[in-house]
C-alpha cells in the first residue's frame, strides 16, 4: 500500500513486515461484491419482490469475504501493525461481522419487498465499512 | 438470477395486530428497525470509546453522543416491540432527534470552537452522510402516516 509507506518514511520508521499485508485485492474485492449484493437487493425490492434464496447465497458469500478481510486484518493488526483508535477499529471490525447476519435475521421474518431492501441496505452498509475500515487502519480518519 | 416467485425464504410468523392500531412493526418499519439498530450500536459505541478514553476533550460533544446513542436505541425498541404506546414513545424520540441534529447542526456551523470533536449530529450529520438528519424525517413519516386499516 503506497500511501501507508510514503507516511512510514516520513516519521522515519522503517515498514514493518507482517509476512503478508492487509491485501488491497480482498477490500475491493469485498466492496464489489457488498455492492453487488446492494444493488440486487435494491433491485428486488424495487420490483416489489420478497427476497429468495438467491440472496441469502448473496450475504453468505459477503460474509467469506468479510470474515476473510477481519482475519487478515486482526492478523497484520496483532503482529504490530500500529493503529490510532484500537477500540474504534474493534467496533467497527465487530459492526463489519454482525451487519450481514443481522440483515438477514431481519429480512427473513419480512418476506415482503422490505424484506429486499433490508439485504440492499446491509450490503450498502458493509461497503461504507470496507471504506472506513480502510481510514482506520490506515490512520487517515 | 432465479425464478423470483417461488422459493421465497422465511415466514412472517406474526400477523399485524387485529386491534386497529396502525402497524409500526412490520414492512418498511423492520427497515427502520435494521437501520436505527446499526445507528444505537455505532453511536452507543463511539461514545462509549469517547468518554471512557477521551471525556476531558470535549464532555458536551461525548454527552451528546451518549444522549443520541440512547434515543436511537429507544427508537429501535419501541420500532421492533410495536403498539399504540410504543408508537407514541418513538414519535418522541425522532422528534427529539431531528430537534437534535437541528440544534446541534446550527451550533457546530456557528461556533466549531464549542464542538471541538464530533458529534453524530455534527454538521447535520454530514459525517455519516446525513442519516442522522434524513432518518427521523422518515421515521416521522412512517410513524403518522395514515393507517392502513
Amino acid at each position: 500500500m503506497p500511501p501507508r509507506r510514503q507516511a512510514a518514511a516520513a516519521t522515519g520508521v522503517p515498514p514493518v513486515s507482517y509476512g503478508f499485508a492487509v491485501p488491497e485485492f480482498l477490500r475491493i474485492a469485498t466492496a464489489a461484491v457488498a455492492l453487488a449484493l446492494a444493488a440486487f437487493g435494491f433491485f428486488t425490492a424495487w420490483r416489489g419482490r420478497p427476497p429468495v434464496r438467491a440472496h441469502l447465497y448473496g450475504v453468505a458469500v459477503l460474509e467469506l469475504f468479510v470474515l476473510a478481510l477481519v482475519i487478515t486484518t486482526v492478523v497484520s493488526w496483532a503482529r504490530g501493525h500500529r493503529v490510532h483508535e484500537p477500540a474504534t477499529l474493534g467496533g467497527y471490525l465487530f459492526a463489519f461481522l454482525i451487519v450481514p447476519p443481522a440483515g438477514v435475521g431481519l429480512a427473513r421474518m419480512e418476506p415482503t419487498r422490505w424484506g429486499s431492501l433490508i439485504i440492499g441496505v446491509a450490503g450498502l452498509v458493509e461497503a461504507v465499512l470496507v471504506l472506513r475500515l480502510q481510514q482506520l487502519w490506515s490512520g487517515s480518519a | 438470477m432465479p425464478e423470483d416467485q417461488e422459493q421465497v425464504v422465511g415466514t412472517d410468523e406474526s400477523a399485524p395486530t387485529p386491534t386497529g392500531g396502525r402497524d409500526i412493526q412490520h414492512g418498511f418499519g423492520r427497515v427502520l428497525v435494521f437501520v436505527y439498530g446499526l445507528f444505537a450500536l455505532s453511536a452507543g459505541a463511539r461514545a462509549t470509546v469517547q468518554i471512557a478514553t477521551k471525556f476531558h476533550v470535549a464532555p458536551v460533544a461525548y454527552l451528546l453522543s451518549a444522549l443520541a446513542a440512547a434515543i436511537y436505541l429507544a427508537a429501535t425498541v419501541c420500532l421492533a416491540v410495536g403498539g399504540e404506546r410504543a408508537r407514541r414513545i418513538a414519535v418522541a424520540c425522532f422528534s427529539v432527534e431531528l430537534a437534535g441534529v437541528l440544534a446541534v447542526g446550527t451550533a457546530s456551523e456557528i461556533r466549531p470552537s464549542a464542538f471541538p470533536d464530533a458529534t453524530v449530529w455534527s454538521g447535520f450529520g454530514s459525517g455519516y452522510g446525513f442519516v442522522p438528519l434524513v432518518l427521523p424525517v422518515i421515521g416521522l413519516w412512517w410513524l403518522l402516516r395514515t393507517p392502513r386499516s
